[in-house]
């Protein structure tokens, strides 16, 4: 069996982006997901926002680990550059095609398994390194390929298919990526796209590390009542505290808001996120003061969505290693090797 | 001081054991690069612990006017500057050598063998007299016996004194002092015995064209001169110093001058499975990237290693070989990974593997290593040792072809994608040599492939279909041959009389090995030698094997790796190779090799 292609139907009406692209152009094969599968609605957003933000699809490399999210990058931008990395080590991947082209976009998909166990470690020092990068993290607590073992991200109390309790305390990846010095995080719920597209916006815009973790129920695995990965217990439970529209550079167009109700952030390429407090208390910009509210709510058995923490000021891996701004892949051979007379000069420090 | 000591000019070990983190090895780096200024072939075996200070430490010095680089198992003069040794040391000494030793503190009862001469030299009373601070004095001390041997054996004083110039051009004020250190040294050995000994040296003028280099800094000028731009590692005993070298050449040839801009980018991972990934994930972006490590670090990889190989990603790899296995002795030195590295990995994985022989193969094939990875689109591993890795050898001047350009290998730029017909497929092998073109990500609309580990077909595209691995796989397998037919040749040295049997051996056991074939022909024992470079084995491996009736098989390990490979891929018979092996993690001494053989040689004389 291989992969399915998806049948490429364009009707005349669809509209097309900057690029004189449609949204076809940012599809995928099809899902070979479970029906319903949470992961396929982040795929939908992924596809919607890279339409929406006209980022040419060649210019973008997708990347994943192992895993059901992991598989996904098959069903997005088809035109794209893709490498399914092993088990739990995307971000290394990552960091090696930063390293050598900080021009491409990277959006990198994963899971609780293959981010917050197998890949912990990859996936702290990526944030450590502020990669520039999406990083989307599909999370529902349960290995599904495996057949539903509890994943690091499983809540205390949470209750498998067949009625084993979790007693273990979850790892958290937005409070994780918080504490590691993550210059974006976000969470949001696959259920939400109106929520979801606009983060997806702003982390590939945000120069430095991204991380959205998208709750994402497993239909099959995860979706039960004693589950607090569900589609409704995330329903209920979730609330977004902070809303935000993503504007892309327009000169000459100015975004009207009302001051008080609305923060805006500008990016490095002069994009807007218009960040509106759903919430009065909560403080996008304070590290300490953001994870001691999603504590607290967590605590509540409350799960706090939208873009949750955001600094535009740290520089990414090439900006600390002081890298050329050309890609270090299209650097010539002659810039690269400092030649035969320099040899031969460099040895007499060995005789 | 009696006179026990044979003439030995030009040709004498002189071992020092000092305390480690005391600043021993400056002094000792200074002595043998005297010597090879004086024009003598010299070279020096570091012997040392895993630890900052405190724990014992030697430093072998072999002098040899015939330019036998390996161990030679004697030891002329000794210089025993650690008191926990002693009498090891003592047991050591070749009957008929010295040993010096700091009569600060007078051992007579100690250390006493009627066959050797001891010479006391009051150095830490001298040096103590002279300096004032603590630290100082232990350091001088070190440039005392310097000074002592350079009285001893008849190092020329102005060659000392340039080198510590050079060593202290920074640092002008410690000149004086240091040659102040030597100087009580020298004086003292002439004034109380009888210099130089028999034992001595004597300018020669056998170094010109050469260089005292160690095999990591070699190879990361070869990655430099590859035009490496991506580097990655985990910190590791003994190829660390690899990284430090190309960081420090890049931070002086890549840097811009005015903005200090790097186009160099190195990362220190978090552990050696990350090292690899970034490898790949440059190496898949177009970039020549690395990663140096040692045993446990390769484990580590294995299993990106093996989606390398399956997914066609180039990398390339310097495995600076130590004991094993797990953390075993991390600062000895061992040939214990050859296995390791041919077949790393789950499922059907082989990998090209290049034994350099010296430094100066070093920086050589590490420059291959970047062309055979971009041409076969795979990782190379090149497999070095601590002995080549971290110990200076006398090599000739490294040469550089300014008419050499990269072989990226089949990439199909931009251009040549926008010009295809159709669509652009990942693994169709349109040459027959079971090489598929690949593009660089962001490069054309058309060039997008998917890079997976999971079973691909010829396109790229997933698939769990029988029929279809299989064509991956075999196609892969003529890419193996295709890479048999682009590694380096081995190296052979044929005898001018005939000869049945060979010698067959890899990388650090070289000079061992070439020192045996003399010393064996000097005793009518004729063998040919043959050192392999690179796996897969090239034609002209088996047809030396299969010229000889019977062959021994050098190498540093305990289970006969290397044999093991020759007996997996070549058809040469088994009881036809007979092993040599040296596994105790010091250097190859070349008097394994000729016992070896010439015990063989008298079995059948006999027979």
């Amino acid at each position: 069996m291989t992969s399915i292609v998806k049948p490429r139907i364009v009707h005349h009406g669809l509209s097309r982006n900057r690029l004189g692209l449609t949204i076809r152009d940012y599809e995928g094969g099809m899902s070979t997901l479970c029906a319903g599968c949470g992961h396929d609605s982040v795929t939908a957003a992924i596809i919607q926002a890279l339409f929406e933000l006209a980022v040419p699809p060649h210019r973008v490399a997708k990347m994943s680990g192992i895993g059901c999210s992991s598989k996904t990058p098959a069903y997005f931008l088809g035109a794209s550059h893709s490498f399914n990395a092993v088990h739990g080590r995307m971000p290394s991947i990552a960091t090696g095609a930063a390293a050598a082209n900080r021009e491409l976009y990277l959006l990198g998909v994963s899971g609780d398994g293959d981010s917050l166990s197998i890949g912990l470690g990859q996936f702290a020092h990526a944030v450590r390194r502020n990669i520039d990068m999406l990083y989307i993290i599909e999370n529902n607590g349960v290995y599904g390929l495996t057949k539903g073992q509890f994943s690091a991200s499983a809540d205390i109390g949470t209750a498998a298919k067949r009625g084993e309790v979790n007693e273990q305390p979850p790892i958290d990846p937005v409070q994780l990526t918080m504490a590691l010095g993550g210059t974006f995080v976000a969470r949001s719920f696959s259920g939400d796209k109106d929520q979801l597209v606009p983060l997806i916006k702003a982390g590939m815009r945000h120069e430095g590390f991204a991380m959205i973790d998208v709750l994402s129920p497993c239909v099959t695995f995860n979706d039960h009542e004693a589950s607090t990965k569900s589609y409704q217990y995330t329903r209920e439970h979730s609330h977004e505290v902070m809303h935000t529209d993503f504007v892309p550079p327009m000169p000459g167009i100015r975004v009207a808001y009302e001051e008080g109700e609305v923060v805006p952030i500008t990016m490095h390429d002069g994009s807007r996120l218009l960040l509106r407090k759903v919430s009065d208390d909560y403080d996008p910009h304070s590290r300490g003061a953001a994870i001691e509210y999603i504590r607290t709510h967590q605590r509540k058995g409350e799960i706090v969505t939208g873009l949750l923490f955001v600094d535009e000021s740290e520089p990414d891996m090439h900006g600390i290693n002081s890298t050329t701004g050309m890609p270090l892949n299209e650097l010539g051979f002659r810039s690269l090797c400092p030649g035969k007379r320099r040899l031969a000069s460099l040895q007499r420090r060995y005789r | 001081m009696p006179n026990h000591a044979k003439s030995r000019i030009n040709d004498f070990v002189i071992k020092l054991a000092n305390v480690n983190g005391t600043g021993s090895a400056s002094a000792n780096t200074l002595l043998m690069k005297a010597i090879f200024r004086m024009g003598i072939p010299v070279t020096g075996k570091n012997f040392f612990p895993s630890n900052i200070q405190g724990l014992p430490t030697w430093y072998e010095i072999r002098v040899s006017r015939n330019g036998y680089l390996a161990r030679s198992g004697s030891v002329d003069i000794m210089v025993a500057m650690n008191q926990q040794t002693y009498s090891q040391d003592l047991d050591e000494v070749s009957p008929g050598g010295t040993l010096i030793y700091d009569s600060t503190w007078p051992r007579e009862s100690v250390i006493s063998r009627p066959d050797i001469a001891i010479v006391g030299i009051p150095l830490a009373r001298m040096c103590n007299e002279r300096f004032k601070s603590a630290r100082v004095r232990i350091l001088m001390k070190n440039m005392a016996y310097v000074g002592a041997l350079a009285a001893l054996v008849d190092i020329e004083l102005k060659v000392i004194e340039k080198l510590v110039r050079e060593m202290f051009a920074s640092k002008k004020a410690l000149i004086e002092s240091n040659m102040e250190a030597i100087a009580l040294g020298y004086d003292y050995a002439n004034e109380h015995f009888a210099c130089p000994l028999p034992t001595r040296l004597k300018r020669l003028n056998k170094t010109a064209g050469h260089i005292m280099i160690d095999g990591n800094t070699a190879a990361a000028l070869g990655c430099v001169y590859a035009g490496a731009t991506v580097g990655a590692w985990y910190p590791i005993t003994p190829s660390t110093s690899l990284m430090d070298a190309f960081r420090a050449f890049c931070e002086e040839y890549r840097k811009d001058a005015n903005t200090g801009e790097r186009n160099f980018c190195v990362v220190q991972a978090e552990d050696e499975l990350a090292a690899i990934g970034i490898v790949l994930g440059a190496a898949w972006n177009g970039a020549r990237a690395f990663t140096p490590t040692s045993g446990p670090g390769l484990s580590l990889m294995s299993e990106f290693i093996g989606f390398a190989y399956f997914a066609e990603v180039p990398a390339v790899l310097f495995d600076v070989q130590r004991v094993g296995p797990s953390t075993g002795m991390p600062t000895r030195t061992q040939q214990g990974d050859i296995l390791a590295a041919a077949y790393a990995s789950h499922g059907d994985t082989r990998h090209v593997v290049l034994f350099p022989g010296d430094p100066r193969e070093c920086f050589e094939l590490s420059v291959a290593a970047f062309d055979l990875a971009d041409r076969l689109q795979t990782p190379v591993i090149v497999l070095s040792d601590l002995d080549i890795g971290m110990n200076d050898w006398m090599c000739r001047e490294f040469e550089w072809d300014p008419a050499y350009r990269p072989d990226r290998g089949k990439v199909l730029n931009p251009k040549t994608v926008a010009r295809l017909r159709g669509r652009f497929h990942r693994y169709v092998d349109p040459d027959g040599d079971g090489i598929a073109p690949r593009t660089i990500p962001g490069g054309h609309p058309k060039g997008s492939y998917f890079v997976r580990g999971s079973g691909h077909n010829r396109y790229g595209e997933y698939t769990e279909d029988s029929n279809e691995y299989v064509e991956v796989v075999d196609r892969l397998k003529r890419k193996w041959a295709t890479a048999a037919k682009l590694v380096p040749e081995p190296a052979i040295r044929r005898t001018r009389k005939p000869a049945s049997w060979g010698i067959v051996s890899v990388g650090s056991c070289n000079s061992a090995v070439n020192e045996a074939i003399d010393r064996l022909a000097a005793k009518g024992i004729h063998v040919n030698y043959c050192r392999i470079r690179a796996f897969p084995f090239s034609s002209k491996v088996t047809r030396f094997l299969d010229r000889h009736d019977y062959v021994f098989v050098v190498e540093q390990n305990r289970d006969a790796q290397l044999k093991s490979l020759l007996m997996v891929e070549t058809t040469y018979p088994a009881d036809r190779m007979h092993s040599i092996l040296s596994y105790g993690g010091l250097p190859m001494d070349y008097r394994c090799v000729v016992e070896a053989i010439e015990e063989t040689y008298l079995e059948g004389v006999a027979a």
